[in-house]
């Protein structure tokens, strides 16, 4: 395929490279993120959304980008999620006297990198595209560089994250050497169907660093750490959109490269998947602090979107997409919503500061309720219709027995997100909540309500998108 | 009209609606706002009652199919469906007119909150004729879970002391039992690849997976029903729940276990049902007769009636699963008596709790002397749930245990002494709060029923004895639908799946 029309493949990757490298020259001239500038930043994530969703389908430079309906689907889905993040985070930095123009080329390079994982067709690309995305959360898990837990957070998610890109490079050139390809398409034939030893090595270390990425247990102790340090509306972002595209290049793998050996992987996907799922749930009954709690629950959550990917076949990944993008709107807006409430101008981020919300803000408590109510999967909340899909998907994939576990697993989990419901409803308020920040606020809402009721009405749209989209990815 | 159901089902949610608004344009602890509220609510339960009256006034009692269908496609293959046959009609019309009293038997006792009172009332009204309603396994689900959210902050949020305890012990329970029918729903719709009721009402699950799904739908109804051992959560939702609530879970929530033994279990799983047979029949005397023992043993009033109706709810499963026309006919009669009498027993005891703010059943005695307009009707109820001749629970009782003899007769025969006691730990709490001296000088000034709940206690005095002298209604219109239910049941057992 020639350059030019590798290059239309590729339009929104440069769309955002592009908008990146001029709003740093832009940010350096000026010095400070205006009004316009976090304008322009949304406006390049938006550009790029619509490049990705309109541009033309393919493979371009030789099978390592590609552009089919999954990644138009991940694409569209990141980038909205990096915009909303954009004005959320540099809102809460300003409020704090240290928004910098970096944070929105940041939230944009690593939209760039996420893009570039749901569309990566080689070993090569994979590893690129995971380093971009993950060099810059570092950096904005750091971005409160005076404050010792969000330092801590930043070196803590670099030190362990660099192990874990060390294990997924080791097992990146194990399957090379094995299968003399980088290129999926190239994997899928040489290996087909009866791996190497060799090959398989090098797919669990595969498996393993990309767990990593999403925070699988028992790869998830980074996670309640880097949430409670690093900045909430920058939680917000972190554990939706890098977890949706680490989970849509993890299915390409799997499926592109090795999608005969589903025997062998499956059975690696299932432990991590019911780990997952029991740590999270054990492990959040005694957190106190609601940015660690959630870090736990979306462990545990991981983990059922592990159980969809796991049933295989375009029904199981279809599962998983859904799951996820149900998934990342709830996340958005809980952040949303921790970023918008404080108690007399601290933060609120302990279960008891949210006691008695329901009195002093019933819609904001209303919005939290559904949030957890939507994790927790209790119908007819969002929550429910990712884990519908998830366990049809296990049971007709004859996972029942695995179904059951992890159902039973979320039971557990709960008795969590109840206790916070009851704070908010039951216990006696312990003081003045301030009043929410406006723009944080409607995203909260915003998300409450696509978590119930615009969910019903929304997924006639999404299912048939996902469907086609996890076809794409199946196909080998 | 085809929309008759779901407007019937939707009905409370105008007022939830309209009750929203007005708390839009109103202080928080308005008192006007909180009357307004009231009486929205009692606006919208009536109108769900007068629609659910025009729905049995609609229906056609000569054909067991279901009738006044709906359906409209959704996402991933799901269909929005509903309908009603000579079952749920029933059920629909129970919940409508208890939902009512339920908003009456508040209008006093609930002083806090009173706004999100009325909206969790009027959302649990429209999950639960849902229930009732629902022809997809999922839209059934949707409406059956989503209950848990609305009941666990009536018990939490209104409840008594030790009202969190109950509420998470409530939640959990039924979440795990209902986890597992989830399980078993989708394994359903995998196999028959529909979700359609009637559809997998006439499908045929091979014998091996009947007893898995119907393992998975026995974990969720038995704890709603709920059956021993797992009925544990109930005394306790039960004693912490406002009366309203209490009222709604012995009348209408318990019920769905036994509706969804009806529904599903026996119908579409006829090869496994008949399989556990002795299982339930061996839970449902344990439960008859080891809770009659257990409700004569507590000193808290409401214990007691909830302890009664896990008794009860014995007989439901007995007669359900003896797979014949008396058994089925006689559950489904129990239910709704009990529907009745149990709402109106823990009405009874809201009533002395509303004047003396406990349950303690040492602390009455003699209220006959300054309350004998309540001696009267008290009276009726607890014969009533003695199985007097006469009131609506002879009927049922009777012919669930017909039933019952005519599947085994040991089940019967231990039933029946259940019978017995159930009459001794009635009577004598009967004997000990209204009769004998009025010792204790704290009830002297207690004064008798007024006039709101006087009109509380007429509907149900009037169905207690409509249904008991002339049961003959309730069996027209279940009729066709129950012998369609046990032919088909039969002629699987004949065939052996």
């Amino acid at each position: 395929m020639s350059y030019p029309a590798s290059a239309a493949l590729a339009l929104p990757e440069l769309i955002l490279a592009g908008s990146a490298l001029a709003l740093l020259a832009w940010g350096a001239f000026a010095g400070r993120a205006s009004v316009a500038f976090i304008i322009a930043a949304v406006a390049a994530l938006v550009a790029a959304g619509l490049a990705a969703a309109m541009g033309p389908l393919g493979r371009a430079f030789s099978g390592g980008l590609i552009a089919d309906p999954a990644a138009v689907f991940a694409k569209v889905a990141i980038y909205a999620a990096s915009a909303v993040a954009i004005p959320l985070g540099d809102r809460w930095f300003a409020a704090r006297k240290i928004a910098k123009f970096e944070y929105p080329v940041l939230v944009i390079l690593a939209a760039l990198g996420m893009g570039m994982m749901a569309s990566a067709g080689d070993l090569i690309s994979l590893y690129v595209s995971i380093e971009l995305q993950s060099l810059c959360l570092y950096v904005l898990a750091a971005f409160q560089r005076d404050n010792v837990k969000a330092s801590e957070a930043g070196l803590k998610y670099f030190v362990l994250s660099a192990l874990s890109s060390g294990l997924l490079l080791y097992g990146a050139s194990l399957i090379y050497g094995f299968a003399g390809s980088t290129r999926f398409a190239a994997i899928a034939v040489a290996v087909h169907g009866n791996a190497s030893p060799g090959v398989l090595f090098g797919l669990v270390f595969l498996i393993c660093g990309l767990a990593f990425k999403v925070s699988a247990a028992p790869f998830h102790m980074w996670t309640p750490d880097v949430y409670e340090g690093a900045p909430t509306p920058v939680v917000g972002f972190f554990a939706g959109a890098p977890k949706l595209a680490a989970m849509v290049l993890l299915a390409r793998v799997l499926n592109q490269a090795f999608g005969a050996d589903v025997g062998q992987w499956r059975q690696v996907l299932i432990a991590l998947a019911l780990m997952s799922v029991a740590v999270g749930a054990f492990a959040g009954l005694v957190q106190g602090n609601l940015k660690r709690l959630w870090a736990y629950s979306s462990i545990a959550n991981i983990g059922y979107a592990l159980v969809g990917l796991a049933s295989g076949g375009a029904a199981g990944i279809q599962s998983m997409l859904l799951f996820m993008i149900l998934y990342v709107i709830d996340v958005t807006g809980f952040f949303a919503c921790l970023t918008a409430l404080s108690r007399e101008g601290r933060p609120m981020e302990t279960m008891d500061d949210f006691s008695g919300l329901m009195r002093e803000r019933p819609g904001m408590a209303l919005a939290m309720t559904a949030f957890c109510l939507s994790a927790l999967g209790l119908p007819p909340f969002s929550g429910f219709w990712g884990k519908f899909y998830v366990f049809k998907a296990a049971i007709a994939a004859g996972l029942a027995p695995v179904a059951v576990a992890a159902l039973v697993g979320s039971i557990v989990a709960a008795f969590y997100y109840l206790k916070l419901i009851k704070v908010m409803w039951l216990d006696a308020s312990t003081g003045q909540t301030d009043v929410p920040v406006a723009g944080a606020r409607a995203v909260t809402f915003a998300s409450a309500l696509f978590a119930f009721p615009a969910v019903m009405i929304a997924l006639i749209a999404i299912d048939p998108l996902a469907h086609i989209a996890a076809a794409a990815l199946a196909l080998r | 009209m085809s929309g008759l159901l779901s407007l019937t089902t939707f009905a409370p949610m105008i007022g939830v609606a309209a009750i929203l608004i007005l708390r839009l344009f109103a202080k928080p602890d308005d008192p006007r706002a909180a009357a307004a509220a009231r009486w929205i609510a009692l606006a919208a339960t009536l109108a769900t009652l007068a629609l659910s009256v025009l729905i049995v006034a609609r229906f056609d009692p000569s054909t067991s199919g279901f009738q006044l269908t709906e359906n409209a496609d959704w996402f991933a293959g799901l269909h929005y469906r509903m309908g009603v046959d000579g079952i749920s009609v029933l059920f629909v019309l129970l919940t409508a007119f208890l939902m009512p009293l339920c908003i009456l038997a508040s209008w006093r006792s609930v002083t806090t909150r009173v706004i999100e009172y009325m909206v969790a009332f009027l959302i649990l009204e429209t999950l639960m004729v849902g229930v009732f309603c629902a022809l997809d396994l999922i839209v059934f689900y949707l409406f059956f879970e989503g209950q848990l959210i609305p009941m666990f902050l009536i018990i939490g949020v209104w409840g008594g002391k030790n009202r969190v305890y109950a509420a998470f012990k409530f939640f959990l329970y039924t979440l795990l039992g209902s986890v597992l029918m989830l399980a078993a729903i989708l394994a359903m719709i995998g196999i028959a690849h529909t979700s359609s009721i009637p559809t997998l009402m006439t499908f045929r699950f091979a014998p091996q997976v009947q007893t898995w799904l119907w393992l998975g739908f026995f974990a969720s109804f038995a704890v709603k029903a709920p059956m021993w051992p797992v009925h544990t959560w109930l005394p306790d939702a039960h004693v912490e729940a406002p009366t309203a609530g209490s009222v709604i879970l012995a009348g209408i929530l318990l019920k769905m276990g036994g509706y969804g033994f009806m529904r599903f279990s026996l119908p579409m799983l006829p090869h496994a049902s008949l399989q556990f047979t002795p299982l339930i029949f061996a839970l449902s005397v344990i439960a008859v007769i080891y809770t009659s023992l257990v409700a004569f043993r507590q000193t808290d009033f409401k214990k007691l009636i909830a302890y009664s109706s896990v008794a009860h709810m014995g007989f439901v499963t007995l007669g359900i699963f003896s797979g014949n026309l008396q058994g089925e006919q006689g559950a489904l009669f129990l239910m709704l008596s009990h529907g009745v009498i149990s709402g109106a027993l823990f009405l009874c005891v809201g009533v002395v709790y509303d004047r003396m703010h406990t349950r303690e059943i040492a602390f009455y005695g003699g209220l006959v002397n300054r309350m004998p307009i309540y001696a009267a009707l008290f009276m009726l109820f607890t014969l009533g749930n003695v199985g007097l001749p006469g009131t609506s629970g002879f009927v049922g009782e009777i012919l669930s245990l017909t039933g019952t003899y005519g599947a085994s007769t040991w089940a019967a025969i231990l039933a029946a002494g259940g019978v017995v006691l159930s009459a001794v730990y009635a009577l004598s709490v009967y004997r000990r709060v209204i009769f004998g001296e009025m010792t204790n000088p704290a009830l002297g000034l207690i004064a008798d029923l007024e006039a709101r709940e006087v009109l509380i206690f007429v509907p149900l005095v009037a169905a207690t004895l409509v249904l008991g002298l002339a049961p003959g209604l309730v069996f027209q219109i279940s009729g066709a639908s129950v012998s369609h239910l046990v032919d088909a049941f039969q002629a699987s057992a004949r065939l052996g799946r």
